[in-house]
């Protein structure tokens, strides 16, 4: 698969810049034997982009079927209460009612990380947010369900309601749930890689600076829909949004407490998912168990009040960078805090909460560091995983106080940032493997394309530029259910039609998985990516991929498909040669052809080769799999940050402020991102732009906030804007110019060279905003988003002649950090084992590491 | 047309849609929305909030651009609705459809046929639309994969293709 010749390895090999706008087509390694590349590397029009254009793409809310029934839920009015008696009666007895459901009927508790199994379909002894499900009614159609939904009676007990992690960590009962590391504590971590406190200590100048990064939901359009029904053999099918069908699978095993084997899940194309589509979700167990129990199909669509109270998005974190720095700009060491508000449930927590401290060291040299992270939890709809998962808090952190540190040492922020870029093909302090890196491509770049040098500082009062870089993961190294199977599946079956069925697990959530699929299998095979079906999504027909999210389809898929199709053209070949006797090696395969490389007239179409193959060696189906490599991270939390390889992103951000009102636009966008291979470059501008965009809307707007009713009313915490009108989102008319150019640094560990595309363009974004606020108007506002009136307070503060600065004054000191773990990094002999961890009998539960991706047995 | 009756009871109605003269007998109190994706099985149409916020649910009434999650198909009857089904002509994908599945303005196609004909209602009226336009015309649909730009990009393409068929 990467057989990669010539005595310079890609892995060495300086990353090549394209312009996406017209791809200078870098040598297909794999490949060059066999021809050119025919499909990857080429704007094209997706496989799916027909069904989107016309309307006949089949979402969940899409699908209706004979005799179906319709759910709604009946969802909590109060934070945090005691559920003493629930009447259902007169809603049981409404005309056109089939059945009510009460937390009674679900007695087994589920969850996404094996830790955290802490939810139950609907509330069994209390309720834990103003939105919590409670009852389902499953009615004629959703106007009956609302009514009788409307009847049905509830008396609680409250109990006292945490608002904010202050709150949850000064109180530590009752316990919103009863596991925990303490009290309201729900996750704390402490880490430590080499001597932090002598390396910060030596620096020359120390930077202690506290950040807060606010939540934020994902706001797909689509709202979250689920149908379930009996198979007419009697098992259970169930259409979902969702993004991860395998994980969905499970949770309805354990929570109905039936066979995987007897559940089939099917994941409908997702109207966006961002990551708000990754967890098993209360609803779809609640119509999963009433079509059991009532033998008919059940749908169940959440309003858009109900999504926002799905959530599982960005976590708001506090955070405190300790960054000792040279005088050359260096750094010394990092000594990092961050407190999450989890919400009320676990959800991907205890791993949100290692992501805030991961990846720092995989973009900068950081030679000693120390992270540690607590999470928890409140009366709110709970966080989990948004574009970025856990990373963009901890990175707007760093970035800014990286444009800090570059003005007190009176350095260029883009050259500070060159100076101290991690080294490639190399492990960090906490033993993450880092392969190929384009990180200073990207930064030269952005410099290069944005005027930089001629605008940072120079720009008329008012006017600015900020520069800031990120790097992500291209697909998680460790599964959430630690086990030792692959990540990825991919099955194709080619027969003498000269079809081609590619069958894989992983879901289209509009990034263009089945568009990846088609296009390497296509790729190998020399056919048309039209030539081929994809089935994807389906945990009865498609072999599994753990789903989309941690940016990993186009990877794992993509190298299980590479893998499968290979084995697929090696038996064509074998056919072909021996059938018109050409040596094997010559056999080359492109535009629908099989022919001699060196004689191209000699030679048969595809199908004709599909039938030589098929006589010779009977039905033709190879599969292909990816399992990521093992990571070199042995102490526990190392399991939340490996993965096969990074992508890297620099971005400028221009802004105007009117420096009397705070008002301010962001008129342009330069973003260079490091992809590794571009597989199709209509794709992977769409995923850049849409992370430059969603990145905005976390920079200057969105806010998920709650507030106090009346206490006329009832007190409650509840949700500031639940409505997509209030809770604001950028429109065509905030949007601004973009300039994408894509490095391509061609990793060997990844399908044709390709990393990830999907997460890390969002992550420069908010800090390089931040940044050019303080370029354009000299105030600093160290709190995500910056919004016109955090600008005008500091603009204000700055007059009087205090600190021009807006944001969070101290990290608390109350946070019950545990003993660090201590690990020496590997450049002092360490050997990614914590020296005070006691060893654990079992090797693989210790090779496993992380308790947030470990846990049960397979 | 629209006819009185009781609370609850069906009421008869006839509009055009997509060129076809429709008659149904629907609940009263329902949506345009909710009368073509479960009364007409025109599920082309998307809903994302049904409080006329988000724009996913845009259809065409008498070719200007109406929110469907806000009309009241009885206000609807005698008059023409157009929806993503109806781009199609002969067998061929209007070229805002083609110009949107070539150039990435469609990403996971939720919000696309809302787009798609708001687009098609600012066209129709303006062959050479500015780029500022086209973002006032499609200010009221929210996308939230793509960004917008490569939608302004197929829209400009669109409109080139059908001012190179005059």
């Amino acid at each position: 698969m990467t057989d990669m010749d010539g005595p310079e390895t890609p892995r060495r090999r300086a990353p090549q810049m394209t312009q996406i706008t017209g791809p200078q087509m870098p040598q297909m390694a794999q490949m060059q034997d066999r021809g050119a590349s025919s499909v990857i590397g080429k704007p094209r029009r997706r496989v799916d982009g027909r069904a989107k254009v016309t309307g006949q793409t089949r979402f969940a809310d899409d699908l209706m079927l004979p005799r179906m029934l319709h759910c709604k839920l009946l969802r909590s009015s109060v934070p945090h209460a005691r559920i003493v008696r629930i009447d259902t009666a007169p809603a049981a007895a409404h005309p056109g009612v089939h059945l009510v459901l009460t937390g009674e009927a679900f007695p087994v508790a589920y969850g996404v990380l094996p830790v955290s199994h802490d939810e139950h379909a609907l509330c069994r002894d209390k309720v834990r947010f103003v939105g919590d499900p409670v009852a389902a009614v499953i009615a004629r159609d959703e106007a009956t369900a609302a009514e009788a939904v409307d009847l049905i009676q509830v008396e609680y007990e409250p109990l006292r309601t945490f608002a904010s992690p202050d709150d949850s960590l000064a109180h530590p009962d009752p316990r919103i749930h009863e596991y925990g590391d303490a009290g309201n504590v729900h996750k704390a971590v402490s880490l430590q890689f080499g001597d932090v406190e002598t390396a910060i200590g030596g620096a020359d100048h120390v930077f202690d600076d506290v950040f807060f990064f606010e939540g934020s939901t994902h706001l797909p359009i689509e709202q979250h829909a689920t149908v379930a029904a009996r198979d007419p053999d009697g098992k259970l099918v169930v259409w979902s949004s969702t993004q991860t069908p395998h994980y969905l699978h499970r949770a309805l095993a354990k929570a109905l407490q039936m066979p995987a084997a007897h559940i089939r899940v099917i994941a409908t194309p997702n109207g966006g998912g961002f990551g708000g589509k990754s967890d098993p979700f209360n609803h779809e167990v609640v119509v999963a168990r009433a079509a059991l129990m009532l033998d008919r199909p059940v749908k169940i669509c959440l309003t858009r009040e109900e999504v926002f109270y799905c959530h599982r998005g960005r976590h708001p974190v506090l955070m405190r960078f300790r960054t000792g720095v040279t005088r050359e700009g260096r750094i010394t060491g990092v000594d990092l805090q961050t407190l999450l508000d989890g919400g009320a449930y676990g959800s991907y927590g205890v791993a949100s909460t290692f992501y805030t401290g991961a990846l720092q060291t995989v973009t900068y040299d950081i030679p000693a560091y120390r992270f540690r992270g607590c999470r928890v939890f409140t009366n709110k709809p709970p966080c989990g995983p948004k574009r970025g998962h856990g990373t963009p808090q901890g990175r707007f952190g760093q970035e800014v106080q990286l444009d800090k540190i570059a003005e007190r040492l009176q350095m260029d922020p883009a050259d500070l940032r060159l100076n101290i870029i991690a080294p490639p093909d190399s492990l960090t302090a906490n033993y993450l493997r880092i392969g190929t890196i384009g990180l200073a491509e990207c930064i030269r770049q952005v410099v290069s394309s944005s005027g930089w040098k001629d605008k940072f500082g120079k720009l008329p009062r008012g006017r600015g530029v900020g520069l800031a870089c990120s790097s992500y993961l291209s697909g998680a190294g460790l599964p959430i259910n630690w086990n030792d199977l692959p990540h990825s599946g991919v099955q194709l079956k080619l027969d003498r039609s000269g079809g081609v069925t590619a069958f894989c697990g992983a879901t289209e959530i509009g990034q263009g998985s089945d568009d990846v699929l088609v296009a390497t299998v296509a790729e190998v095979l020399g056919i048309e990516p039209f030539d081929i079906r994809a089935v994807t999504g389906d945990t009865d027909l498609t072999p599994v991929d753990l789903g989309s999210y941690s940016s990993r389809v186009t990877l794992m898929m993509g190298n299980a498909a590479i893998e499968a199709a290979t084995r697929a053209r090696d038996l064509l070949a074998q056919a072909v040669s021996r059938t018109l006797e050409i040596p094997i090696e010559r056999v080359t395969f492109r535009d629908r052809r099989v022919f001699d490389h060196d004689a191209p007239e000699r030679g048969v179409t595809f199908q004709e080769a599909v039938c030589m193959a098929e006589a010779q060696f009977g039905t033709i189906g190879t599969t292909g799999s990816y399992t990521p490599p093992k990571s070199p991270a042995k102490f526990k939390g190392g399991g939340v940050g490996p993965s096969p390889t990074y992508s890297y992103t620099a971005a400028v951000v221009e802004v105007d402020v009117d420096p009397d009102t705070g008002w301010m636009v962001v008129p342009r966008v330069w973003i260079a991102h490091d992809i590794g291979r571009s597989l199709n470059p209509t794709l992977v501008r769409g995923q850049v732009e849409g992370g430059v965009y969603m990145g905005l809307g976390e920079a200057l707007m969105e806010e998920q906030a709650f507030r106090r009713l009346p206490s006329r009313l009832s007190n409650a915490l509840v949700h500031k804007f639940p409505s997509m009108l209030e809770y604001k989102s950028p429109t065509f008319l905030e949007m601004p110019e973009v300039h994408t150019d894509l490095i391509e640094s061609m990793d060997p560990a990844g399908p044709f060279g390709a990393k990830e595309v999907g997460q890390g363009p969002l992550l420069p974004i908010m800090p390089a905003l931040a940044n050019a606020v303080y370029d354009a108007v000299g105030v600093r506002i160290d709190e995500i988003p910056v919004t016109p009136e955090k600008i005008l307070k500091a603009l204000q503060l700055k007059a009087a002649g205090k600190p021009a600065r807006v944001g969070p004054a101290s990290f608390p000191e109350n946070v019950p950090w545990p003993e660090a773990l201590m690990v020496k990094p590997p450049w002092e002999g360490g050997d990614g084992r914590a020296s005070n961890e006691p060893v654990k009998k079992s090797t693989r539960r210790a090779e496993a590491g992380v308790e947030a991706t470990a846990g049960v047995k397979p | 047309m629209a006819t009185e009756s009781e609370p609850g009871a069906k009421v008869r109605l006839a509009l055009a849609v997509n060129g076809e003269p429709v008659e149904a007998l629907v609940d009263g109190y329902k949506t345009l929305l909710e009368v073509l994706r479960e009364d007409l099985q025109l599920t082309g149409t998307k809903h994302g909030c049904e409080l006329g916020e988000c724009g996913a649910c845009a259809v065409l009434v008498d070719g200007e651009p109406v929110l469907s999650c806000l009309a009241l198909a009885v206000e609807c009857g005698g008059r023409t609705v157009e929806t993503v089904e109806g781009l199609q002509a002969n067998g061929a994908l209007h070229p805002l459809q083609d110009a949107f599945a070539d150039l990435g303005g469609a990403q996971c196609g939720y919000c696309t046929p809302g787009i798609l004909v708001t687009a098609k209602a600012l066209l129709d009226r303006n062959a050479e639309p500015t780029r500022d336009a086209i973002k006032e015309a499609l200010a009221g649909n929210l996308c939230r994969c793509t960004g917008y730009l490569q939608i302004i990009e197929a829209v400009e393409q669109a409109a080139a293709t059908l001012r190179g068929r005059r």
